[in-house]
């Protein structure tokens, strides 16, 4: 198995997407999507971030057990959100309550 | 360790022993990804629950600088992977130019991290005693937009009217601005450092296409910086800007 080489070109164009998305992510956030804009601007996060892993990492051009160590680690951080948010989302706890008052000192 | 030339003794190729530092690498980002991960967990988990503050307090932030940072971090994704590239085709040249612009590119952002967090010590947003979110629009420093900081203003006000716990929320958004965006400076400050080695090992045409683990790995990981500020950016820098 030969190395894979990306060209510069490949590289130039990744660039001008992510500096597209940026730009893109920037007028979004000044649209009114109301509950979308936070979808809206992790969604264009997330296509950056797989740019970024994808071709300037070279894990497109990796071998399978690399890619499988990538597919885990977005797994793993899916549980541990998943899990937690599942938890604080069902339990009848308010954490808005919790604030102590004894720190005040404005 | 029996060592020939780049090879070490217990790898049968340069290539072997180059997948198998690359796969180190990644695990090693896995780990990072977990622990950045509990960081965006507990922001998610306070910003749902205190949204108006958060609102707030990522409004106080200086747009025009986090998103030209960005674009400088992303700038110096692109030549650390031409560094990369040059490696790999063996112009030795090109390679300390690319990697001594990423360099460059890496310290201003820190610079410009620096910036920005004076002027949270000028605007009274660190988390602590003097902490007030309603400072920042009553006393405007020295190259604020005033015309801004009138509409904040009001928009303030409303806010504390409904909600006079926001100030104490606010200290939440901030603490976990200095804390989410200070780990990531921490990891710009060790990449930069990785990258004055590389630099110095370039100057010595170490880095050919046979061998060019070192610029590999070290780009992984200047690239997983990237992508931490590539959430960092609209999650701490884009909340409410919309109203």
């Amino acid at each position: 198995m030969s190395e894979h080489i990306v060209s510069p070109k490949v590289y130039i164009v990744i660039f001008a997407s992510l500096m597209l998305g940026t730009g893109l992510t920037v007028w979004a956030a000044f649209q009114n999507f109301h509950q979308y804009n936070i979808v809206i601007a992790l969604g264009i996060a997330t296509i950056k971030a797989t740019l970024v892993v994808l071709y300037f990492m070279h894990a497109r051009y990796s071998p399978g057990r690399t890619q499988l160590v990538i597919v885990c680690s977005v797994f793993w951080l899916a549980i541990m959100l998943a899990l937690t948010l599942a938890d604080y989302d069902t339990r009848p706890h308010d954490i808005t309550l919790a604030a102590p008052q004894v720190f005040y000192c404005v | 360790m029996h060592r020939t030339g780049d090879l070490y003794g217990h790898f049968q190729t340069l290539e072997q022993q180059k997948e198998t530092a690359t796969l180190g690498m990644w695990i090693f980002l896995v780990t990072e990804v977990l622990f950045f991960g509990g960081m965006f967990l507990t922001y998610t988990i306070n910003r749902s629950a205190f949204s108006t503050a958060f609102g707030i307090g990522s409004n106080t932030l200086d747009i025009t600088l986090g998103a030209g940072n960005t674009v400088v971090l992303i700038m110096s994704s692109l030549t650390m992977a031409m560094a990369v590239w040059s490696a790999q085709v063996g112009k030795k040249k090109l390679v300390s130019i690319f990697l001594i612009a990423t360099l460059g590119l890496g310290t201003v952002f820190l610079g410009v991290k620096a910036i920005e967090y004076k002027q949270k010590f000028d605007h009274h947003l660190i988390p602590g005693r003097g902490f007030d979110m309603k400072y920042h629009p009553a006393h405007p420093m020295a190259g604020d937009d005033l015309k801004e900081l009138a509409l904040e203003k009001k928009e303030v006000d409303e806010a504390f009217a409904v909600d006079p716990d926001i100030n104490f929320h606010g200290q939440l958004y901030f603490s976990l601005y200095f804390g989410m965006t200070g780990l990531h400076a921490l990891h710009m400050i060790v990449g930069v450092g990785l990258l004055i080695w590389l630099i110095k090992g370039s100057f010595g045409g170490r880095f050919t296409p046979q061998y060019n683990t070192p610029v590999e790995i070290v780009g992984l990981y200047w690239h997983f910086v990237d992508i931490v500020w590539i959430y960092l950016f609209p999650l701490l820098y884009l909340i409410d800007r919309h109203r």
